[in-house]
């Protein structure tokens, strides 16, 4: 055991070591590492908020579901309404119709009767005349009558 | 060996024991040991370029078996570090790492048999004496556990002021009375005495004896043929034994070196 300068000369090559060590060893790895662990820590984040996400996205995906559901049943009561209300619609105005030909066909009809009327009269008139002319051939004068027998055709 | 010396147990022992020693000065201190310094030197060159080979092609991406080795061995010692020093560990992690690899890889020397290398560096290499374990050399262990003092007293300064640090020299452990200052500075003494004493001393002896019983195992196994077998078999059993003692010596290196540093930032 003798102590020499062996001891200074191996400290001066401990402290090169060191310095070597802390300056040029130690700090890039340790970046290294501590970057791939912000990354993995940054991953699972990621995959947790993916996770979450999913999660929400499905429940949002339902609660849509539901709702179109909801708005379907509604769109089909109103469209069966609806169908309802036209055919009733329908119903009425053909209705209307239906009344209006009749009215129609109607006053047509008594038109029509009014005018047979007129021309029957006329002809009864005319009948009636020449059977008074037949039996009044010699004595009556048409035309000396003419005022009387016209009265007589009105009355008809 | 060297083929000139009459051989027998003491001069065997004594000639793996001898230290390449250059004189460099007048006096027996200004001796340096070659072996020890040039095993060391090549030993943390190797650690520190590979290290830094690794690690300059570090990528946050996935690592190849290379630098996951690397980095189990930084995460192995950051989290050594985190458990006991509070503080940034810009200095204390890295120190702390270049500690725990130099030393073991400076212990793991004791693995290789003695005399096989003895051999390749008498026939390779022209020397004759050359002990290949720095850390079975006390001056190494003390240049480890003197340089940890100094940063001790350095972290000590830097972190509580000089008056801070001369403060607690006087006034811890047992109280600021004026009286007490004496025992105060003598027990504070003795603490600053025998932490870089044990530390190193420690790690010397375990080397030390670990390489003198393998020496006596092959002593043993010298003389006979069933000296020879016990030998080897024994030199197994205290190689596989050995392993941990190079590992656990090393890794309480490393500890009492984060345990110094951290508790000089800490104030009484």
């Amino acid at each position: 055991m003798n102590i020499n300068l062996t001891l200074i000369a191996q400290a001066i090559s401990f402290a090169i070591f060191i310095l070597f060590t802390v300056k040029f060893v130690w700090p890039p790895l340790m970046k290294a590492i501590e970057e791939r662990q912000k990354q993995i820590a940054d991953g699972l984040a990621a995959g947790e908020q993916g996770k979450q996400q999913l999660e929400a996205s499905g429940k949002r995906a339902a609660e849509e579901t539901v709702k179109a559901r909801a708005r379907a049943a509604e769109i089909i009561a109103q469209a069966e309404k609806r169908g309802l209300q036209m055919i009733e619609e329908a119903k009425n105005s053909a209705k209307a119709e239906g009344d209006r030909l009749i009215a129609g066909a109607k006053s047509e009809i008594q038109q029509e009767v009014s005018s047979a009327k007129e021309v029957l009269r006329e002809q009864v008139a005319a009948l009636a005349v020449s059977g008074a002319e037949k039996i009044l051939q010699r004595e009556v004068n048409a035309q000396a009558h003419a005022e009387l027998l016209n009265q007589l055709k009105r009355e008809l | 060996m060297a083929s000139e010396q009459e051989l027998n147990a003491t001069s065997y022992i004594q000639h793996h024991l001898s230290f390449n020693a250059q004189s460099v000065g007048d006096s027996a201190f200004w001796t340096l040991h070659v072996d020890s310094l040039v095993t060391g030197a090549i030993l943390g060159v190797v650690a520190t370029a590979l290290m830094w080979w690794v690690v300059r092609g570090a990528t946050s991406g996935v690592p190849n078996k290379r630098q996951a080795f690397v980095e189990l061995l930084f995460g192995f010692v950051d989290d050594q570090v985190k458990g006991i020093f509070h503080g940034k560990r810009d200095f204390v992690a890295p120190a702390a790492l270049t500690v725990f690899v130099w030393v073991l890889l400076m212990n793991a020397m004791d693995f290789l048999p003695v005399d096989i290398m003895a051999w390749i560096l008498t026939h390779v290499f022209h020397q004759h004496e050359f002990r290949i374990v720095p850390t079975a050399d006390v001056n190494t262990t003390f240049a480890l556990s003197l340089s940890v003092f100094l940063l001790m007293i350095y972290f000590s300064i830097a972190v509580k002021g000089l008056g801070g640090w001369i403060h607690e020299l006087f006034c811890a452990p047992f109280g600021s009375n004026p009286l007490l200052w004496p025992f105060n500075f003598l027990f504070n003494m003795v603490e600053y005495v025998s932490k870089p004493l044990s530390h190193s001393l420690r790690l010397y002896g375990n080397m030390y004896a670990g390489e003198i019983i393998f020496l006596l195992l092959w002593l043993w196994a010298a003389t006979s043929v069933s000296g020879a077998f016990f030998g080897a078999v024994l030199g197994v059993g205290w190689s596989i034994f050995h392993i941990l003692i190079v590992v656990l010596q090393a890794y309480i290196f490393m500890m009492l070196t984060i345990v110094y540093i951290s508790m000089a930032h800490e104030s009484h």
